[in-house]
């Protein structure tokens, strides 16, 4: 059954300005449903939804096990320690052998970039991509939009910098597609060994210096640090790092206007982000969290078939 | 002993001796007998109608993967040789990354046993530079030889250490055989699975520099010249490459350079989709690297045409993509990729084109073959070189499927090939 976002979510790249929209715009009314005392509306009652995650993972599962429950949906969650997984059984066979219980739709998360597009092209069910490996993280990069959107009113000439690794990051390049094809300026920052190769063909600019891109953005989305990139040789040290690219309340008084500061966790404290800032008073972190369940909702229903229109009428029968 | 084989109005190509025209070439007693005008053959010989066909020396493949002894499930000598002949080659030079590593004459001696109970495609052995492939201790270049192989290289695995290179161009010149290098500076390319560049910044994939490839390159000329040995550089990928061997071969340095079908014919933007048939070392490179190579063998900077054939399991290839392994097969679709590619689109003639298949093997690695000397060896092609065919990988010869080019539309194949005066392959269909 053809969707408005096809068959599979894998990657922002592959989407459209209009089902960008669509999703933003569909996750609205699920917004209010997590706000109610019985935070459940039967928009997926009777479909079975297979969480299979091969890495670790805290905010993501749960968002999306809380988006499925929310929409009635029946999950099961599947790791790969204690799974055939760790007997040696292909990722393909695992999901044909998921799919022989009769399940409606798969959210991966993966160590390799181009996991969910894979599994995609092998298997009938709907596939979501909750992150392969250095490749993309699309509902992140949907819940912080929207995160921007409620901001900002809009996402158009807005002008956003992506800060830190962006070389390793899956958040990055689904934030750069998506802001790109809604009208947003993007901007990255960080150092240039932790930059992608010719990451301008993108359609970003390079900022070196985080002085600069503060001076210059609406919002900052400060990404993550993973603790092995000083021990792989990218950078000399955590310490250094916080000194020349942190982002620091020194740093941020000096911006010319109100910043909107995002993260999409976990955190480094003292590392990418000081405290003052990510809890500070431009930190819109936690409200990004709370937008992901809408988003996964938003993508979960759209994916199996609901009508936009039903879910604009606020969600319930 | 075989009967006589005349082959009857061909186009006759023999780029060892610059000579293009219709002629007879009649083979007897495993040797060129004789080229020329309306030969009256012995009684009892076969005779080939070859008018509108090309009549050649055999191709020659100075790089491919065998996986005998070892890994006989993805190919064997005899598959091997087999889709070499089914692809026009006489004669392939196997490449050392077996298990057992061909570091000693055991494993020497036996892929020739192999090659020899199979009696198709001729297989020269080379040798491993190092024991066990491990880049610390020579391996027994002396015996390797006795034994039969032509050459030395750690292929796959490149020679990280210049000192142990070095010592292996300089010994290797007293057996007058050539080291093949795959240039691959190995920290520079940890964890890579494609070229560095816009397209695997897209897929998130890490990705080899061009620079990986060409430290090597660099490092391999300046130790050719240290020590007057012969370096043979494996699969060369980029414009950067091409560019310090021309350099080299300008200051008369005895550097000789391969290139591969899939490097002239493809970029790295094959690997969208995550196209683990993609997928290989050096990865394919980008427009410009693509045309360098083509201008490199057509200005001769590129000695050889070699397919690096590298079959692999579908079940391997069937993975996320930093998971596959690397490489493609290459025998059954090079000599048409090459007409298509190079000849069809004005680049070289067809008599250049067999000159880097056939006859520059030949004179680099110091093989039989490669000309229509009288008195040489009767390994020959018959190539069509208008037919239009479909890649269909489930009709090769080889035992494995892994190729980006199903589907392809190629012009030009071989029709029969003939080895030791013997027909070891016709095509029938």
């Amino acid at each position: 059954m053809p969707t408005p976002l096809g068959k599979d979510l894998t990657a922002l790249e592959y989407l459209s300005a209009d089902q960008i929209r669509l999703i933003l715009d569909t996750a609205e009314p699920f917004k209010e449903v997590s706000e109610r005392q019985i935070k459940k509306v039967p928009a997926l009652r009777g479909k079975t939804i297979v969480n299979l995650f091969f890495e670790a993972s805290t905010r993501t599962r749960i968002s999306f096990e809380f988006a499925e429950k929310r929409l009635s949906a029946d999950t099961v969650n599947v790791a790969s320690s204690g799974s055939s997984v760790s007997k040696g059984e292909t990722l393909v066979d695992t999901a044909r052998n998921l799919e022989a219980m009769h399940i409606d739709m798969v959210v991966i998360r993966h160590h390799a970039s181009g996991s969910a597009e894979f599994l995609g092209k092998r298997i009938r069910s709907s596939v979501i991509n909750a992150g392969d490996g250095k490749h993309e993280h699309p509902t992140q990069g949907l819940l912080d939009i929207l995160t921007l959107r409620d901001k900002f009113g809009k996402i158009e000439g807005l002008k956003v910098a992506i800060c830190g690794d962006l070389l390793h990051s899956r958040v990055g390049r689904s934030n750069i597609h998506g802001l790109l094809k809604l009208g947003a300026e993007v901007a990255v920052c960080g150092p240039a060994s932790l930059l992608p190769r010719d990451v301008e063909s993108l359609g970003v600019t390079v900022i070196p210096h985080i002085e600069d891109a503060i001076q210059w953005a609406d919002a900052l989305n400060i990404l993550r640090l993973q603790l092995e990139r000083m021990t792989a040789g990218y950078i000399p040290s955590l310490r250094e790092y916080n000194r020349v690219f942190g982002l620091s309340t020194v740093r941020l008084d000096r911006a010319p206007k109100d910043l909107v500061i995002m993260h999409p966790g976990p955190m480094n404290r003292g590392v990418e982000i000081d405290s003052e800032v990510a809890d500070g008073p431009h930190s819109v972190i936690l409200p990004q969290v709370t937008n992901g369940v809408a988003v996964r909702m938003a993508v979960l229903y759209l994916l199996a078939g609901g009508a936009p229109d039903w879910a604009q009428a606020g969600g319930s029968e | 002993m075989s009967r006589p084989i005349l082959l009857k109005g061909g186009r006759v190509i023999d780029p060892s001796r610059r000579s293009d025209g219709t002629a007879d070439v009649l083979l007897q007693g495993g040797r060129i007998e004789a080229v020329g005008l309306n030969i009256l053959p012995p009684d009892g010989t076969q005779v080939v109608e070859c008018a509108g066909k090309v009549v050649a020396p055999g191709l020659i493949d100075v790089h491919v993967h065998l996986r005998e002894p070892g890994q006989e499930d993805l190919e064997t000598v005899a598959t091997g040789a087999m889709a070499a002949v089914a692809g026009g080659f006489t004669g392939i030079c196997a490449m050392p990354n077996t298990d057992p590593v061909c570091d000693n004459q055991g494993v020497v001696g036996f892929v020739i046993a192999q090659a020899q109970r199979a009696a198709k495609a001729r297989v020269y052995p080379i040798g491993a530079v190092s024991v066990g492939q491990k880049g610390q201790q020579l391996a027994e270049f002396g015996e390797l030889v006795g034994a039969g192989a032509v050459a030395v290289s750690d292929d796959g695995k490149p020679v990280a250490s210049s000192h142990l290179m070095r010592m292996a161009l300089e010994y290797a010149k007293t057996f007058g055989i050539p080291v093949a290098d795959h240039c691959e500076d190995p920290t520079l390319a940890a964890g890579g699975s494609m070229h560095e560049g816009i397209i695997s910044t897209r897929l998130g994939l890490k990705g080899i520099p061009a620079a990986a490839e060409e430290i090597m390159v660099a490092r391999d000329i300046l130790l050719a010249e240290l020590t007057g040995g012969h370096v043979h550089l494996c699969h060369m990928s980029t414009r950067g490459s091409v560019e310090l061997i021309r350099r080299a071969k300008d200051a008369g340095l005895r550097v000789t350079a391969e290139a591969c079908p899939h490097h002239f014919a493809l970029t790295h933007e094959s690997c969208l989709g995550y196209n683990t048939n993609a997928k290989m070392n050096p990865p394919l490179r980008e427009d410009l690297d693509r045309e360098a190579i083509r201008q490199g063998l057509k200005d001769g900077t590129i000695d050889v045409i070699a397919t690096d054939h590298a079959p692999h399991h579908y079940d391997a290839k069937e993975r996320e993509f930093d998971d596959a392994p690397n490489g493609i097969i290459g025998l059954e679709t090079a000599f048409g990729l090459a007409m298509a590619e190079l000849v069809n689109t004005g680049l070289l003639s067809l008599p250049d084109l067999l000159l880097r298949m056939s006859t520059t093997p030949a004179r680099t690695f110091n093989l039989p073959g490669g000309t229509l000397a009288t008195g040489a060896p009767a390994d020959v092609v018959v190539l069509d070189p208008a037919i239009q065919w479909v890649v269909q990988p489930e009709a090769f010869f080889s035992k494995s499927r892994n190729t980006p080019f199903a589907g392809r539309t190629l012009t030009g194949r071989a029709e029969l090939t003939i080895v030791r005066g013997q027909v070891a392959f016709q095509r029938t269909s």
